[in-house]
């Protein structure tokens, strides 16, 4: 089993939760575990992207190499597209639809929306709608990660395990909204 | 916040940081102090010493230094009273730290001392991607270069043991990559701390001619006997194979690079991986004797393909960063390393041209936008075209729409380059500089203003943190009028505006009035970073809202 992903967006979006989260469900399945992150100036509403590897091997690179991740899982839509050299041909992209605008050249959604849908495999939903449907505007990362994770080698249930680990300390109501979000991305 | 410190425990393995890794190696082998200055990718280092609730209980040292030069003099300090000692800092740090850093190789050490420099290559956030390993050459020190989070995490142990043997300081090479990903670690047993106990010769510290020239002598010795050192040589593995026609020699992380390229059994010609420096000769002819071509993989400066070409390019036949067979600069990738070794992959999709480019920004709110906005307009009657700054989130005024910073060098240049041109006939000379860059190394520079009455305008923009590496604690945080006006800047001359857009019109005839005046005057920005003020709100308000 290996499993390559690019998790992807605008610094301050909780990108590093989502990879957090994968973390904690691939522990609790023995899996070896690489995950790279971008610290420093980027996180200033600039482009991040962290770089999360599974394996049931040992893991060499801390970056995945072009072409062979098998997921993008992208919170923002013009980012998803900026990662693709790095996507496999049977690889999935997972995306907002939300456009984060923080610069003024942002392009028409509908231009990147059509980039996206060239991808063979794509799933693109409307993350903080439907956050915000769930109770918690600020869930988007969860619902993300809940329409990718039919994507993801690893049991739904340790998902969910994962993310009561992740909230614990902020208590259970922020938990059960976290949860609520996943599981409505996952149905989405 | 910068990150969230995610620790994993599992199977009594850590999921950590490169730089995590580093810190809780020095934990476990009985660090006594660490001292540092924040800068990425080197930050994580200090401040997983400083969550850490061992660090905490066992009283390890653990406040950040002024600037880098400070923090490894504190370090040589603990280690002269016999403990262990680390000072962390980005590549850059160093040559702030190059004076102390390159004399303590002389003075040699008491307690364990370990200096760690973290690089960047590719310039994800620094001026340069200067090669740490050169330090160690220029010092005779040791070289740890780990290749992955548990090597790291090992090392630290052998570098102290390493140091107290050879009474020397020790360099810890990491880069970027290793820095900021995480993997797990397994943790040792733990050592004790050292002893209090003072060197036994006491005239080891001073660097006098006649005692500099006897251990100079000695630190050269000791280089030579280091390539036979154990603790070095042991994580130098050679990995033979039957396809003798290339070798290749790989140096830290590029180790993982190509290894990624052969799943399974590994490649099947030869591959001596050097994560220690300074290696033998005897190593390398393992390898070069058993093969018709080498290939050499460094993460920066092709340090070791300079070392084996030499000046005559003997007739040994070497591929690089210096052929083109690796690109000369940035860093390296796997699939980078993939075309080096000659595996030719299909081609991967490109990035849609609709995709554009997302510079980092201020924060929506943030102060620094405010402040600016004022200087633009203070500027308007002059005909000059941008203020001096300085390295902090403040840089980002260089990008549009302010487009109104033209410098950015190092630590503190701000304040001096505006004396520089002032005395060249820039009128008004402006710096910017912020609150934690200046008590690094802008005071100096203002007292050379004072010195002379140049005629400079210098902005502090005060945001009460080291805000660009995810707000640590500022030095300067509620003494910089008083320090001001210690260096001698009169204080009618020492303004402070508080940067809101409806100070906007107050802020910029202010800024006048001193751009107007023939001598120095400091203008003090003040207003706290909105990350660090949201967090402090969150810290105070009992229960977290939601999420991170």
């Amino acid at each position: 089993m290996k499993s390559d992903i690019v998790l992807a967006g605008v610094g301050g979006q909780g990108i590093l939760s989502i990879a957090a989260i994968i973390g904690l469900a691939a522990i609790e399945n023995k899996l070896f575990l690489k995950q790279s992150e971008v610290h420093g100036m980027s996180q200033r509403g600039g482009d991040v992207q962290s770089h999360l590897r599974l394996s049931d091997k040992p893991i060499y690179s801390d970056l995945i190499p072009y072409g062979k991740a098998d997921l993008i899982i992208s919170v923002e839509p013009m980012e998803s597209l900026r990662y693709l050299p790095w996507l496999s041909k049977s690889g999935w992209l997972v995306t907002n639809s939300t456009p984060f605008i923080n610069i003024t050249d942002y392009p028409p959604i509908e231009e990147i929306l059509k980039e996206v849908r060239k991808v063979r495999n794509h799933r693109i939903i409307d993350a903080d709608r439907i956050a915000k449907e769930s109770g918690s505007a600020r869930s988007g990362n969860m619902v993300i990660l809940g329409a990718a994770s039919p994507h993801l080698d690893l049991p739904f249930s340790s998902l969910q395990n994962a993310v009561r680990k992740q909230f614990q300390k902020k208590g259970e109501d922020i938990v059960a909204v976290n949860l609520k979000a996943l599981i409505a991305g996952r149905n989405a | 916040m910068p990150f969230e410190i995610i620790v994993l425990r599992s199977m009594q393995k850590l999921m950590l940081l490169g730089d995590e890794a580093i810190a809780l190696g020095a934990i476990d082998a009985g660090l006594s102090g660490m001292y540092a200055y924040p800068g990425t990718p080197s930050t994580e280092i200090m401040e997983y010493i400083q969550s850490s609730s061992e660090a905490a209980k066992r009283g390890i040292q653990r406040e950040w230094s002024a600037n880098e030069k400070t923090a490894l003099e504190t370090a040589l300090g603990m280690s002269y009273a016999g403990k262990r000692a680390m000072a962390a800092m980005k590549h850059v740090g160093l040559n702030v730290a190059a004076d102390p850093f390159i004399n303590s190789a002389v003075t040699g050490v008491n307690g364990g001392l370990i200096v760690v420099a973290a690089d960047d290559p590719s310039m994800h956030s620094s001026q340069n991607e200067q090669d740490s390993r050169f330090y160690g050459k220029f010092s005779f020190v040791p070289v740890f270069e780990p290749s992955d989070q548990q090597e790291a995490y090992d090392m630290v142990f052998d570098a102290f043991e390493l140091s107290e043997k050879y009474r020397i300081p020790v360099l810890f090479r990491i880069t970027t990559r290793l820095a900021h990903s995480r993997a797990a670690v397994e943790r040792k047993v733990s050592e004790p701390e050292k002893p209090f106990h003072l060197p036994s010769d006491l005239r080891q510290f001073v660097l006098l001619p006649a005692i500099a020239r006897r251990k100079y002598k000695a630190l050269l010795a000791s280089y030579e006997s280091l390539k036979y050192e154990n603790r070095l040589s042991k994580y130098n593995v050679f990995r033979d194979g039957s396809n003798r026609k290339l070798g290749v020699i790989t140096c830290g992380i590029a180790h993982n690079y190509l290894m990624e390229n052969f799943p399974g059994s590994g490649p099947d010609f030869p591959v001596l991986k050097i994560t220690t420096y300074p290696f033998s000769k005897d190593i390398i002819k393992d390898l070069t004797e058993r093969c018709e071509e080498v290939l050499i993989l460094e993460e920066g400066y092709p340090v070791v393909e300079e070392g084996l070409r030499g000046i005559l390019d003997n007739n040994l036949k070497i591929s690089g960063r210096l052929d083109g067979a690796v690109p000369r600069e940035g860093e390296l990738n796997p699939s980078i390393v993939a075309k080096a070794v000659g595996i030719i992959s299909d081609p991967f999709p490109v990035v849609p041209d609709v995709v554009k480019t997302r510079p980092p920004s201020f924060c929506n709110g943030c102060g620094h936008s405010d402040t600016f906005n004022a200087v633009i307009d203070a500027l308007k009657p002059y005909k000059i075209d941008g203020v001096f700054s300085d390295i902090g989130c403040y840089t980002l005024a260089a990008l549009p729409p302010y487009s109104i910073i033209n410098s950015c060098v190092d630590m503190g240049a701000s304040v001096t380059m505006a004396i520089g041109a002032s005395d060249a006939g820039l009128t008004p000379s402006v710096a910017v500089i912020g609150d934690s860059t200046f008590t690094h190394s802008g005071m100096t520079g203002l007292l050379d203003a004072v010195v002379k009455s140049s005629p400079v305008t210098i902005i502090i923009t005060d945001n009460s943190t080291t805000g660009m590496t995810g707000g640590q604690k500022s030095h300067a945080t509620g003494r910089l009028a008083k320090i001001c006006e210690g260096l001698g800047v009169a204080s009618e001359h020492i303004r402070t505006i508080i940067p809101l857009r409806k100070n906007h019109d107050d802020n910029v005839r202010i800024l006048q009035e001193e751009f107007g005046f023939r001598g120095v005057s400091v203008i003090i920005s003040a207003r706290e970073c909105i990350q660090t003020a949201s967090r402090h709100r969150k810290e105070m308000s009992s229960e977290n809202k939601i999420k991170e």
